[in-house]
């Protein structure tokens, strides 16, 4: 049973249809990327599963063993952010009030808990220094450590590197896909970075205004959708691989030939 | 040092102490999230509003504290869905209704009975005339504030920090930003006795921004203005006495002191950090 299943959802914002219909599955250990051009309705998706939105019709059913308190976001930083007092230990700390309640103060597991994904994500040496004062990767490292403390199943990751430098973003990305391979935690994300998005993701939601493409990674850089948004007038090495890919479809040929031949 | 002993013999200095101490205490802890939620102004504009409501209190010959402990929780409300909802922007919302209250309670006021000493003494405080009743009542809603804020403090933290990660992961982040209207309003309309109308934001804004010059983590930019608060109240009160001048504006000058103390202390530690 999908651990996640969206049926005909339509969403609007500003009373503007954003997208129409739009039905996908996400299976239990999933990786899945959303992309798409500015304006396509990645990031009102977002906010619908998070609930932080409201769907104009169609459902979100998660399954049985999800619950809305189960589910670990990473949000786009805002500007208030940028100069609030507070220890890193503290924001990883607070992704933990989801399972308080109204009872008060935290526990010792949510303090062992914090610690341990902070030892995860390599800051643990950075847990009484100030959030603000850390760089971008570092930033991101600890809104990860808190977003792992909210959940153990559902990962949902707003543009994760947007203002990261290359070395970080490769980094994050890297963090990202050992949490979902090795402890089996279920990744949605959104993403401008197409070529990351083909390398890391076993699940590609194009969201666009006229077509829609959801599947697997390995169709979508197949397909003509894919193809048109990767290697559309770009000619960097990243683009260039996966345009080669793309090109080479002797493993298709190959596979429907023995197909055909049984 | 006998001078302040004499000071505290009397019995409406002991009074401004017992009432100013859990006063100055709420403003500090309800400053940091208001600051940081960039909702600094609506002190302000809840403090308009106390003032229209205990005009109208007085006109009617009603108890001060009773009308306008409701009326600024409604506004309360109002000013932070008003903000939420984004048609009028939360800085113009809080202009709107303070300017608004502010001469709806002057009007009031004026056609009721002439603009009488107590409404003057709302407008720029008046603690060393407190009457009993109502200092029992500030000292009891402030040791309120006090406890909710101690026992919300997680929350309030969360919510302050990230709305809408605590929305998105399950929390029920708009009953928390109620929790804090609701004791912002309070501790607004307590400490309009002491700092009045007009003065009474800076209680909220300055210990925290002071704090904020030194402190880096959440917890102790909490507990330091808490402090910074507490003696830049005593220490107000005390020169006010001796100088002889107006109690909440000498108060709010303590405050710019330390705020340029720690403002210079932070400029001087900075070359030390590296």
């Amino acid at each position: 049973m999908p651990i996640l299943k969206c049926e005909n959802i339509s969403m609007s914002y500003d009373g503007i249809t954003v997208f129409n219909d739009l039905s996908f599955d996400v299976e239990g250990g999933d990786y899945l990327c959303i992309v798409g051009e500015n304006g396509s309705g990645k990031s009102t998706l977002m906010k619908g599963l998070l609930g932080l939105r409201p769907l104009k019709s169609g459902n979100i059913i998660y399954s049985d063993g999800l619950k809305r308190d189960e589910i670990g976001y990473l949000p786009q930083q805002t500007g208030a952010q940028k100069d609030f007092p507070a220890s890193v230990y503290e924001v990883v700390l607070s992704g933990r009030l989801n399972r308080r309640g109204l009872k008060p103060f935290y526990s010792k597991e949510d303090k062992t808990a914090a610690v341990q994904n902070m030892q995860r994500l390599g800051i643990d040496s950075l847990k009484n220094r100030c959030y603000k004062e850390l760089s971008g990767g570092q930033q991101q490292r600890v809104l990860l450590a808190r977003a792992l403390c909210a959940t153990s199943k559902l990962l949902i990751l707003d543009e994760p590197v947007t203002g990261l430098d290359p070395i970080a973003a490769s980094e994050m990305y890297a963090l990202i896909k050992k949490l979902n391979s090795e402890n089996g935690i279920t990744v949605i994300m959104v993403s401008h970075d197409i070529i990351a998005a083909v390398d890391n993701a076993d699940h590609i939601l194009h969201l666009s205004n006229k077509e829609l493409f959801f599947g697997t990674t390995e169709d979508y850089t197949h397909s003509e959708i894919g193809s048109r948004f990767l290697y559309h007038n770009c000619h960097c090495d990243g683009c260039e691989r996966h345009s080669r890919y793309h090109h080479d479809s002797s493993h298709i040929h190959k596979y429907e030939g023995d197909g055909r031949n049984e | 040092m006998n001078e302040l002993f004499e000071m505290f013999s009397f019995s409406f200095m002991q009074r401004a102490l017992i009432v100013g101490i859990p006063v100055a205490l709420c403003a500090a802890l309800l400053g940091v999230s208001l600051v940081l939620k960039r909702y600094a102004m609506i002190g302000d504009g809840l403090s308009h509003v106390g003032f229209g409501a205990l005009a109208i209190a007085s006109a009617f010959n009603l108890a001060p504290l009773w009308v306008s402990v409701p009326v600024v929780i409604i506004a309360a409300f109002l000013l932070l869905r008003l903000s939420e909802s984004s048609k009028i922007k939360g800085d113009s919302a809080i202009a709107l209704i303070s300017s608004g209250a502010l001469a709806i309670g002057v009007v009031v006021a004026t056609v009721g009975n002439g603009m009488n000493t107590d409404l003057s003494n709302y407008l720029f405080g008046s603690i060393l005339s407190t009457s009993q009743s109502d200092a029992i009542m500030s000292v009891c809603l402030s040791v309120v504030v006090i406890l909710l804020f101690i026992f919300f403090y997680g929350k309030i933290f969360a919510v302050t920090f990230d709305e809408s990660f605590s929305k998105a992961t399950g929390v029920n982040s708009g009953a928390y930003n109620m929790v804090i209207a609701l004791l912002t309003a309070l501790t607004i309309v307590i400490g309009m006795r002491i700092m009045g109308t007009l003065l009474i934001s800076s209680l909220i804004i300055f210990p925290a921004l002071t704090s904020m010059r030194l402190c880096k983590t959440y917890k102790s930019v909490i507990i330091s203005s808490s402090l910074v608060s507490v003696i830049c109240f005593v220490s107000g009160l005390i020169a006010s006495y001796f100088l002889e001048t107006p109690t909440g504006a000498t108060i709010v000058i303590v405050n710019m002191i330390v705020f340029f103390l720690f403002t210079a202390i932070s400029y001087c530690i900075k070359p030390l950090r590296g």
